[in-house]
């Protein structure tokens, strides 16, 4: 045992916030030092506040090391490793208390993440000695596939890709399937923007996933199992492919695991990065080799699923679930959440927000603890306006939402969905009719063209969104886009088209008066669409100093040095902003409408 | 058999049938585009959804959904005329469907839903984004202007003659229907020539050079035809 734990989190944010240089530069600090005897690095999956990376937790202090750079590597090791004394200007709470009570830790509870962010992804030991595998040994030796299931449908867990399926219901209908062989299939085609849950599960955790798909398969009766990752996770990837290597090593996957009749194999399948692929059948389609398309359900893939066969399909999230409850009991995990929804979950919190990073609450909580509590609130003093939940396929909740608890049901009843659990907070410098639009725009672009309504629809959707953005929009517009996108809704034949409308069609219910503004008025009232806002210089506070005139790309900033005010030129503007930028006194505004 | 009932009618079918199959049995049309007989049902032009009551009123194509017992199936309603012509709007508006210049004039499909739906005239802006016209093989052409990519040579080629030339490229509006990896349709290694892709067409992307509009009747049939045949594994 060294007499320091140093935790590195090595998640994809933390990398690219410069944690392998920081780490480079700890060991050159540490073998200086002398340390290397005293002091353990551990390279770990994501711990959270994403914000904040690079991260660094160092035990037996508890010190929370937040925004490392590299330089302060050799601080750290000599006043905190070599020295005992703690280097406070790098802690996240300063000379403040302990992090963990603050409301970013205390109010989560870690079930699924518990592991990340505590252990090295990249060695099984690490894993085992929290109880990895414990699970599995107790379902292949004291549980028949009956009681399997039978405890996961007690613990009311419900698929965390989106849709919320009864997972134990799910389970039961691909065991009682007639045909074999089974498979089992780990979703981790994660594509919601600003979701990053799955990829922090395998990337930190990797083996929780293979033992819950172990488990499955066990449950369902299927002996090979295949995990369909996207490409654009290169460290998910690499961490999966050591875990499947280390736990074939240990016969904890291949044949006869724990000396018993059930043999379970994993294999990998790399996702070539497109969104529609996360939907179940056209997933199957893609590992079957052909284009990934969806098809009409049913058959369901319960009865007719990978190359024909019964296949369970579950999602990243819930397989790493899975441990917990068989560990706990479904009781254990029932007690956690609402009626509905047991359980905690995974978000992904993105956007205006302090905290962004990953978190897990426990379901019921509600919309404003998870984003003033947990998520620290809108930066820079904004205001809150918004908060998109569930992706592209979800909806924007406005302020008056935000007490609703978080759970299936009641986000569907107000027009968002849970999704894959991203969270994107919007402060009051957008614009929610820009915002529909964004998200239909990356829809229509992931539509596969398969079906009518969704790949005509959501482009003819995406025709009225962007007339209306640049004030050509008409009422006849707005009754048009409402049709279009019940008509989508309804018509499309997979998920993808069937919630594309989502974000238009809560951001009708919920900021009606924000296209009413577009369209009748003109204006842009958060000043984002270009061709609904004007910059106007105040003559009382112009100097005269010459920078916007310089600034302006245009040459619509006209004046003379020292002779104020200078003015703007609204036919020459392209209301690129440089002038309010350039201007240092600011004269410069920006506003919503056009002039003139 | 299974029984089930269909806009009020009680009808029967056997397990594995489809709605639309038990529909056509009963005599109640159900519009369809995607939909040939002798291939397997592609499920994409929604043409032939119809409502299953006791699903809680989901949407379903007619095509591709087996007959359940106790299903109770709207297949004729306002509302879904309505959505119907929706969807043919749609496709008139995504690519060039001017009838009045188009080798099938007179023996199109898409023209003779339009008609038979009361789809008179495109409330949505036209698309016409140019596509290209491939006359590179030497009796057929291909003009992707007039495609409604609804899949039918694709599996024509697959499914019945066994060649599998045709596939699908790019996504979503800019998806389009290809030999083999992209190349000229007359370079095409795996093309027999066979034209069953052609008769399957329902539009005039798939025609027969040198044969005047008046000439240009397809014969859908025959792919059941030949698939009954001459059965794939």
């Amino acid at each position: 045992m060294k007499r320091l734990q140093v935790l590195l989190c090595s998640g994809s944010a933390c990398q690219s916030a410069g944690a392998l240089e920081v780490k480079r530069a700890l060991v050159e600090a540490i073998t200086d030092l002398g340390l290397h005897e005293e002091v353990q690095l551990v390279e770990t999956g994501c711990m959270g506040p994403c914000e904040f990376g690079p991260i660094l937790l160092v035990y037996p202090e508890g010190a929370y090391y937040v925004r490392v750079k590299p330089q302060d590597a050799r601080q750290i090791a000599e006043e905190h490793f070599l020295k005992g004394r703690v280097v406070r200007r790098l802690l996240w709470s300063g000379p403040a208390p302990e992090p963990r009570t603050l409301p970013f830790f205390a109010r989560q509870k870690k079930v699924v993440l518990s592991n990340c962010g505590q252990i090295d992804p990249e060695k099984i030991e690490e894993y085992i000695a929290q109880g990895g595998y414990e699970a599995l040994a107790k379902v292949l030796t004291q549980m028949t596939p009956t009681e399997v299931i039978a405890e996961i449908t007690r613990s009311g867990l419900r698929g965390r890709g989106g849709a919320g399926f009864p997972t134990g219901r799910k389970w039961q209908a691909v065991h009682d399937a007639p045909g074999r062989p089974k498979y089992v299939i780990c979703n981790g085609d994660e594509g919601d923007p600003g979701a990053f849950m799955d990829r922090a599960i395998l990337e930190g955790d990797p083996h929780s996933v293979l033992e819950g798909m172990a488990i499955a398969a066990y449950a369902v009766g299927a002996e090979k199992g295949y995990i369909y990752v996207r490409a654009e996770y290169p460290l998910a990837v690499k961490r999966l492919e050591v875990a499947i290597a280390q736990a074939r090593k240990l016969g904890l996957l291949g044949a006869r695991i724990f000396d018993t009749d059930f043999s379970f194999d994993v294999e990998l399948r790399i996702g070539a990065g497109a969104f529609v692929c996360g939907e179940e059948t056209a997933l199957i389609a893609s590992i079957e080799g052909r284009r990934g398309e969806p098809r009409p359900r049913p058959p369901y893939p319960a009865t007719s699923g990978l190359f024909g066969k019964p296949t369970l399909i579950n999602n990243v999230e819930t397989f790493a679930n899975v441990r917990h409850i068989i560990l706990n009991g479904g009781d254990w995990f029932a007690q956690m959440g609402t009626a509905t929804s047991k359980g905690t979950k995974v978000f992904a919190l993105a956007g205006q927000v302090k905290n962004t990073g990953l978190v897990e609450v426990p379901m019921g909580i509600t919309l404003r603890e998870l984003i003033f509590e947990v998520g620290g609130g809108v930066p820079q003093g904004r205001k809150f306006k918004a908060v998109q939940i569930g992706g592209p396929s979800g909806g924007c909740l406005p302020e008056s939402l935000l007490d609703v608890p978080i759970d299936y049901e009641s986000l569907k009843e107000y027009g968002a969905i849970m999704g894959s659990g991203g969270v994107i907070v919007l402060d009051d410098t957008s614009c929610m009719v820009n915002v529909a639009k964004f998200f239909l725009e990356f829809t229509a672009d992931e539509s596969c063209g398969k079906c009518v309504p969704c790949r005509v629809g959501t482009r003819l959707m995406l025709g009225i969104l962007t007339r209306i953005t640049q004030g050509q929009g008409t009422d006849q517009d707005l009754r048009e886009l409402e049709r279009l996108a019940t008509l989508v809704k309804e018509a499309s034949l997979c998920g993808l088209g069937q919630t594309a409308p989502n974000p238009v069609l809560s951001t009708l219910r919920y900021f009606r008066e924000e296209y009413l503004a577009h369209i009748h008025d003109k204006a842009c009232p958060a000043g984002v669409c270009p061709d609904l806002i004007h910059y106007d210089i105040q003559a009382e506070l112009c100097r005269a100093c010459d920078l916007c005139r310089r600034a302006c790309p245009t040459g619509a900033a006209q004046g003379t040095p020292r002779q104020p005010p200078y003015r703007i030129v609204q036919e020459l503007c392209i209301r690129c902003g440089a002038c309010l930028e350039a201007c240092p006194f600011g004269a410069v505004v920006k506003r919503p409408g056009r002039k003139g | 058999m299974i029984t089930l009932t269909i806009d009020g009618i009680r009808v029967q079918g056997e397990e594995g049938e489809t709605v639309l199959q038990v529909a056509k049995k009963a005599g109640i049309r159900i519009p369809t585009l995607c939909y040939l007989e002798g291939l397997s049902p592609r499920g994409a032009c929604r043409l032939c959804l119809v409502e299953v009551r006791n699903w809680g009123g989901r949407l379903v194509p007619a095509c591709a959904t087996p007959v359940q017992e106790g299903m109770e199936v709207v297949a004729n309603s306002a509302r879904l005329q309505e959505l119907r012509r929706a969807i043919l709007e749609m496709l008139f508006a995504e690519r060039n469907h001017i009838c009045a210049f188009c080798v099938s004039n007179g023996h199109c499909e898409l023209q003779d839903l339009a008609a038979e739906l009361g789809m008179d005239h495109v409330r949505y802006p036209y698309r016409w984004l140019p596509f290209f016209v491939d006359l590179s093989h030497a009796k057929y052409g291909i003009d992707h202007n007039r495609c409604v990519l609804c899949g039918r040579c694709v599996r024509a080629c697959a499914e019945v003659e066994g060649a599998a030339t045709w596939g699908f490229s790019g996504r979503g509006i800019s998806t389009l229907v290809e030999a083999d990896l992209g190349e000229p349709w007359g370079q095409s290694k795996t093309c027999t020539g066979c034209g069953k892709c052609v008769q399957a067409c329902p539009t005039g992307a798939l025609f027969e050079k040198g044969k005047a509009t008046s000439e240009q009747v397809k014969r859908p049939e025959i792919l059941a035809e030949v698939k009954e045949r001459r059965p794939r594994a």
